[in-house]
């Protein structure tokens, strides 16, 4: 039965002799990578104990009672934390029925909350699951105005309950594509952010808004009402910038409104105002790779941004944005790899592999202020571990487990279906369609 | 490189044969007339002016070889001189003691890296609306359109190709919005200031057909034909057949004379198709639609050369084997559209488990620069699902194989003695994401080095703009 004999799922039920229904598990003889930034542990032992990380490290005791996972020359890493997506709105991203990514003819656009199109059983998060990725930022996509409305973190486990928090954060359009949604420039795109959050703070000063200007509001009630938390600072604005000149002029947005509590996405050109960034102390999600002028506010991308950001103090971690980011996070380890290739590129500037893991793990929990919960293997944190059969950063390696809160995950999917019935393209005794 | 002036093709040149003195046009002849000058037309209108830039003897030693055609060579010794390939072989390859030699220890050499899919300089970056030269998306049938004469040399495209990826020659096709969607060119990858100026010397030119859903969505949503998948294959089919017959017509005159046919640009392109001098890339995601376009080659009595983006050739990789037809793939693009809803990553693996033709192709700016890495995605995958493929054979579905399926790999393609010094030098295993090109050679000359700045192409784009010059 070789079909048996290399099914992911029989993979998995092999190395864990019963299902995980312990409540405390003992992964044990792996090279444990805490997700931190810290050096990989030969030999180490995770400890999980009701979902959560209980400790990992050397020298860890097996709990009595544990069930004990063996490990031996496996990777046991925290589960990876794709730091922008689109996980959950789209099966099929040019069918419009099934992409609920944005509304372009809807009425509203802060309001927007992207809970209710989360989908926990799209294809893609199925995918993703079995490549590793345990965790995802899910942000909406600008309608017919700067503001996309509120995304959410979400869990990547095979139930229905996928939103580990909703209302994250807002996120807004500031680039070429902000001048595009507010008319056609950049001046009309600050501008039309200035009102919006001007229009939020008269809520909170308990004027009410439209009632109190009913010749200026420009915002709905509803729009404006969600702007409040963001004006305030209760939850994180997450700007998609890409050119310097941009990301200085959203850095200043402060003076004005100081509350913001600033997340950057995209950031093409950061390496140029690298410093400003650090000193601003605003973590960046960071696309890896771009290295191309593919729009003009591109035109210094480089692969060694990321690289040249760390090193000047910026908090960053890689995100995807408009980067196959509703069906391949599971290049997020890719481009952490390439990062690391870097170091040996005389003139670029890489992540050493310890950061580059952290870019794909506790990084976008940091940038997005959970990281006492999510991203990594110190005591505390949720029970996302993944288990490798190899280095997870290198090109030929691929989860062999998968525990999401503790909870040990399928990994099966309708494309390792597809691989199963066509190993042999011929049809047998039968139509392929018997095949299953 | 000018092909035979007798092949009645191309721009309205009259070719008067050397002992005539007849300034009669096309016009003014007669099936009835004495003799008259045959009419003929230059197939090579826009020549490639590309001229190697020549380099030192080199000979790289201690080093891992993946030939291209699936051998590899540890501890080998890879020699060219002269801007070719002379000599390919282990430790004991003998090699003239005056010229350059690397030390290749824990390095790797390959083949220059082949994209047989790219639209580098038709849409090239920045990616702005005046820059979009892609797709002639005014008519479903444009065979008359080349898409030489839309690449824009200084897309800096090239240069991360050559140095992020290694790429030394690829091939320029037009988009997919139509069914015919016109010629492709092949070029090196050498920065010029002219189009001409990069054309492969001798490749053959291609066409571009697309299935699916392209053609219908763009023309469907205009109310024009074709708006289903029937419609493209009755435009498909309608059209084959005016190219047999415009075929026919010059067969005829080629054999008994008279009045020369009328030249249709586009019908020349479908009749050197259906004479097996272009050849025939055909954009088909679906496995059944794949089987349709099979059995119209066979129709019109043309050959496919190659599926592209054939997300499901995994579903009749023994149909693709039997006919000859070459699968260029993504590692593990899915679900962008629905006909892509059926991708899967070990696609490959399975085509070449099959033993079809497997290519790894980027349709794209940022894929183009690390082809490698997709094929080992595709390897990796492949060998876990209990598939036994070497690196070496990997290799070949970025190299060799994608020659094979332009016409090139009598020229490039493989490290064979004779052929094109088109050299990459790693500085680790190319299936590994931790290695990078250290050297790129293109006809023998070094036009990429990571250890020399000087050695790294800045488009005229990116002079003058912040991070001219940078590592990328």
């Amino acid at each position: 039965m070789i079909k048996a004999l290399f099914s992911a799922g029989v993979a998995t039920a092999a190395l864990f002799a019963t299902p995980l229904a312990a409540q405390t598990i003992a992964i044990t003889g792996g090279k444990v990578v805490i997700g931190d930034g810290s050096a990989p542990i030969e030999g180490g032992t995770v400890v999980l104990r009701d979902g959560k990380v209980v400790a990992a490290g050397a020298g860890v005791a097996v709990p009595a009672g544990a069930q004990v996972v063996d490990a031996a020359g496996r990777w046991v890493t925290p589960g990876l934390f794709a730091g922008f997506s689109r996980l959950g709105l789209i099966e099929v991203e040019a069918v419009n029925e099934t992409n609920d990514s944005s509304a372009g003819r809807g009425d509203f656009s802060a309001a927007i909350d992207v809970v209710p199109a989360i989908n926990a059983k799209v294809a893609p998060i199925a995918v993703n699951r079995a490549a590793g990725i345990t965790r995802a930022v899910v942000a909406p996509a600008a309608p017919a105005s700067i503001f996309a409305g509120m995304g959410a973190l979400i869990d990547l486990g095979d139930d229905y309950d996928a939103v580990t928090k909703a209302r994250a954060f807002q996120f807004v359009e500031l680039g070429e594509t902000g001048s595009a949604k507010a008319g056609g420039s950049r001046a009309s795109a600050f501008l039309e952010f200035r009102n919006a959050l001007i229009e939020a703070r008269a809520l909170t000063n308990g004027q009410r808004g439209v009632a109190a200007h009913p010749h200026d509001a420009l915002l709905n009630r509803q729009d404006a009402e969600a702007l409040v938390p963001v004006v305030n600072g209760e939850i994180r604005l997450m700007v998609h910038v890409e050119r310097a000149a941009d990301i200085l002029n959203v850095l200043k947005l402060r003076e004005e409104f100081p509350l913001l509590k600033l997340v950057l996405v995209g950031v093409s050109e950061g390496w140029l105002v690298a410093g400003q960034i650090a000193a601003a102390q605003v973590p960046v999600i960071a696309s890896a790779l771009n290295d191309l002028p593919s729009e003009f506010e591109k035109t210094a991308a480089t692969q060694s941004n990321i690289g040249r950001m760390k090193r000047a103090g910026v908090t960053v971690a890689i995100g995807m944005i408009n980067d196959s980011d509703a069906h391949k996070l599971h290049y997020s380890p890719q481009y952490a790899g390439n990062l690391v290739a870097l170091q040996r590129v005389p003139g670029a500037t890489g992540l050493t592999w310890d950061q580059a893991f952290a870019a794909i793990s506790s990084g976008p929990a940091q940038a997005m202020g959970v990281d006492a919960m999510l991203g990594s293997l110190k005591p505390g944190r949720q029970g996302d571990v993944v288990i490798w059969d190899g280095d997870p950063l290198e090109l030929s390696s691929a989860p062999v487990a998968v525990m999401i809160d503790g909870v040990q995950q399928p990994l099966d999917n309708r494309q390792a279906r597809l691989r199963d019935r066509y190993r042999t393209p011929q049809e047998g005794a039968l139509p392929k369609a018997y095949d299953r | 490189m000018r092909y035979g002036l007798t092949a009645p093709l191309a721009a309205i040149l009259v070719v008067g044969c050397a002992n005539t003195t007849s300034t009669e046009g096309p016009s003014s002849a007669s099936s009835n007339a004495p003799k008259a000058a045959k009419v003929s037309f230059d197939e090579n209108p826009y020549p490639s002016t590309y001229k190697p830039y020549g380099g030192a003897p080199t000979a790289i030693r201690n080093v891992t070889i993946f030939d291209g055609e699936g051998g590899q060579i540890d501890n080998g010794v890879v020699f060219f001189s002269d801007g070719k390939i002379t000599a390919v072989g282990g430790a004991d390859t003998p090699i003239p003691a005056d010229i350059m030699v690397i030390d290749g220890t824990g390095k790797f050499v390959t083949p220059g890296i082949i994209d047989i899919h790219s639209h580098l300089g038709d849409y090239p970056s920045p990616g702005v609306q005046a820059h979009s030269d892609g797709n002639e998306a005014t008519s479903p049938v444009t065979a008359d359109v080349w898409a030489e004469h839309s690449v824009w040399p200084q897309d800096p495209g090239f240069s991360r190709a050559l140095a992020n990826g290694g790429v030394t020659s690829l091939q320029i096709l037009p988009g997919s919005a139509n069914l015919f969607g016109g010629r492709s060119v092949t070029l090196k990858n050498v920065p010029a200031r002219t189009m001409q100026a990069m054309k492969f010397p001798g490749a053959p030119y291609g066409l571009k057909m697309a299935c699916g859903e392209n053609p219908k969505r763009v023309y469907g949503s205009r109310n024009q034909k074709p708006a289903s998948r029937m419609g493209n294959l009755a435009v498909n089919r309608q059209t084959w057949a005016r190219a047999a017959e415009y075929k026919a017509r010059w067969d005829e005159y080629e054999r008994k004379g008279g009045t020369p046919p009328t030249r249709d640009i586009g019908m020349d392109t479908l009749k050197g198709a259906l004479e097996g001098k272009i050849q025939i890339h055909n954009h088909c995601y679906r496995a059944d639609e794949m089987a349709i376009v099979i059995d119209m080659a066979k129709e019109f009595g043309y050959t496919v050369s190659t599926f592209h983006h054939a997300v499901e050739s995994y579903k009749i990789a023994d149909l693709l084997k039997a006919n000859g037809i070459c699968s260029a793939v993504w590692a593990d693009w899915w679900g962008f559209k629905m006909e892509s809803y059926d991708g899967i990553p070990e696609n490959a693996a399975i085509i070449q488990n099959a033993g079809a033709c497997t290519i790894i192709h980027s349709d794209d700016q940022d894929q183009i620069q690390r082809l490698n890495q997709e094929a080992a995605k595709a390897l990796g995958d492949g060998r876990r699902m209990g598939f036994n493929i070497t690196d070496a054979t990997a290799i070949s579905w970025l190299t060799y194989n994608p020659a094979r399926a332009m016409g090139i790999a009598d020229k490039t393609g493989s490290l064979k003695p004779g052929k094109m010094a088109d050299v990459v030098l790693w500085n680790a295993n190319p299936l590994s994401v931790y290695a990078r090109p250290e050297k790129v050679w293109i006809d023998g000359a070094m036009l990429y080095d990571a250890n020399d700045p000087k050695r790294r192409p800045v488009s005229d784009f990116e002079l003058g703009q912040p991070g001219e010059g940078d590592t990328k």
